[in-house]
């Protein structure tokens, strides 16, 4: 029997934890079906730590160190996961669902003509076959996605963020590979990174936050959400349409892209809470929401929502907050 | 040189869809289908560099269902010189890789230059299509563009990442993602609204792209949904309308949890 293949993608140096949640469900997966776990590694110095990957449930490592930039770009990510399912025939190939990884797994499934589900967020066996399970409509249904057509390999799973944990499972070591795939002819080129410029507060250790999304407006109305934040000995912060627009900056953004929080409390400030919010707040404690749009998605997952203009409510807000402490 | 810009129809995003149990499990749509949103920031781009550079055609590619000739036309009522529809019943089930047969052979038809997309669809939501299509062509992709810069026969991208912001760039033919932050897309005017009836439409259908049956449609589709339900139970939350007194339910709410 095949096994699963799983790209664990690499970022400054480090396998990502994302990546490290597929690895370590591909491993719980394979051990029902009594087969094992291959990932495919690739950048610079990544056969050098891909032992420790052993710790993840990883019985074997294919690895391609280097890459043509910095850091390896789709292209030769791609390439090197089409040339492990060429020798390896997988049952499935695994990915995390990072913005390279989304590259790769597309660009994987075309080459090979294969079958892709997409922001899965669980896999489970049924007759001998890995089947994801993946919410649609903005969460509002849950799809149990499979495979059809001949071949070994069924297809492509990508899994969304932070659906597994990361923690190492034992202290055992992988077996290495190095490997050299054939390189495309076109490739995608890794140009370099914007350096950070905020050295700011850290939004991750706040125990509340109030985050800003675009309902706010524009850049010079943050005064409503940073004086609600002063009240409550918290700190600002924001999503991905926000610091892409230039509003506030980067060090504050919430979600997929961007950091990872769970405060004490959260009040989400005119943000819809698309699922890239989502996987970056859904931990806090307690949700507060306000919004003017009655079928923003984070309504649906908030504890407290109000329906209305956040100028109005926030203002009486922070007065009966500072009234009452 | 000649831009596509691949365009969808999609379910109005305001309305309800339900799963129905009774009609095995497909999904129920209301409202009114619609340009998919996120089509119309790559339309914006592509017109942008369009206004900004001599001899630039901008054409939308669409496949869907003959219906989906409205949304075609709201691409064309937005800029777009031209447009091509692939219609065809053969195309119903299509899957991922399915769809992107469809596209890519009509982008190898079309000779394009450089293909912009969306960056994910409002329905589908599968985000993955521009790998999948440039796989097909032997092309480089870049997805969720912030930002664009087109010269010298290649493109470069600002875009976000896990890590941060990171450029990266690729020569021409190219697909390109744009996420939905890069501009803020025009409003068609009237003029342009009456004037879109006038552009070329061609429509297609699967033999005008030489595709072989069973690659495309339900039998070519080789990832399959094998039922649909409903989420697993969230405990659910209070939403209230602000009649004047929001804050202070705010206040007491926090007060039960000792969060004030």
């Amino acid at each position: 029997m095949g096994s699963l293949l799983v790209y664990v993608e690499s970022s400054e140096g480090q396998f990502t934890t994302g990546s490290l949640g597929v690895a370590a469900k591909a491993a719980a997966l394979a051990g029902e079906l009594s087969t094992s776990v291959t990932a495919v590694v690739v950048g610079p110095g990544a056969s050098e730590r891909a032992a420790t990957l052993g710790s993840h449930g990883v019985g074997r490592v294919l690895a391609v160190d280097g890459a043509r930039g910095d850091e390896p770009s789709a292209t030769e990510v791609a390439d090197a996961v089409v040339a492990a399912v060429r020798a390896e025939s997988p049952l499935l190939v695994m990915a995390n669902a990072s913005v390279l990884g989304a590259e790769v797994a597309g660009l994987v499934a075309g080459r090979l003509g294969l079958g892709i589900a997409t922001d899965a967020v669980d896999a489970s066996i049924s007759d001998g076959s890995v089947i994801v399970t993946k919410p649609a409509f903005d969460d509002s249904v849950w799809v149990e996605c499979g495979w059809a057509g001949e071949g070994e390999t069924a297809g492509v799973a990508l899994f969304r963020a932070g659906s597994f944990s990361a923690d190492p499972v034992n202290g055992a070591t992988a077996e290495v590979v190095g490997i050299e795939p054939e390189g495309s002819e076109r490739h995608v080129e890794f140009l370099g990174r914007a350096e950070s410029t905020d050295e700011g507060v850290d939004i991750t250790q706040a125990d509340v936050l109030v985050g800003a999304g675009r309902g706010l407006g524009g850049p010079d109305q943050f005064g409503v959400v940073e004086s609600l934040a002063q009240a409550l000995g918290g700190a600002v912060a924001t999503t991905r349409a926000v610091v892409d627009a230039g509003w506030y900056d980067y060090s504050t953004q919430v979600g997929q892209t961007g950091k990872t929080v769970a405060p004490k409390l959260y009040i989400a400030a005119g943000i819809s809470g698309a699922i890239q919010h989502k996987i970056g707040m859904q931990s806090s404690g307690t949700i507060v929401a306000i919004n003017k749009d009655a079928n923003a998605p984070i309504f649906e997952y908030a504890d407290f929502g109000v329906v209305g203009d956040l100028f109005e409510v926030l203002p009486k807000l922070e007065q009966a907050i500072r009234e009452s402490s | 040189m000649k831009i596509a810009v691949c365009v969808k129809e999609v379910p109005d995003a305001g309305a309800s869809r339900r799963h129905d149990p009774a009609a095995d499990h497909r999904l129920v749509r209301d409202g009114d289908p619609a340009l998919n949103p996120f089509d119309a920031h790559a339309i914006e781009a592509a017109l942008q560099h369009a206004e900004g550079a001599d001899g630039v055609t901008v054409t939308a590619v669409c496949m869907g269902p003959a219906s989906a000739q409205r949304s075609v036309q709201k691409a064309l009522a937005l800029g777009a010189d031209d447009a091509v529809l692939i219609s065809d019943d053969a195309l119903a089930g299509s899957d991922v890789l399915g769809t992107a047969r469809v596209l890519a052979a009509a982008i190898e038809r079309g000779g394009y230059d450089l293909v912009l997309m969306g960056q994910q669809s409002a329905d589908g939501e599968c985000w993955v299509l521009p790998g999948v299509v440039a796989a097909l062509l032997g092309w480089p992709v870049l997805t969720q563009a912030a930002s664009l810069s087109i010269e010298d026969g290649s493109v470069r991208i600002d875009r976000q990442a896990e890590a941060g912001y990171e450029k990266v760039g690729a020569s021409l033919p190219a697909i390109v993602s744009v996420s939905d932050a890069i501009n803020e897309p025009r409003y068609p005017s009237l003029k342009a609204i009456m004037g879109a009836k006038r552009k070329p439409l061609e429509q297609l259908d699967l033999a005008a792209l030489d595709l072989p049956a069973g690659s495309v449609g339900q039998d070519g589709a080789r990832s399959i949904v094998r039922s649909v339900g409903d989420p697993p139970p969230q405990p659910g939350g209070t939403v209230i309308e602000d009649d004047g007194s929001a804050a202070d339910r705010i206040v007491e709410f926090l007060r039960e949890r000792n969060l004030v």
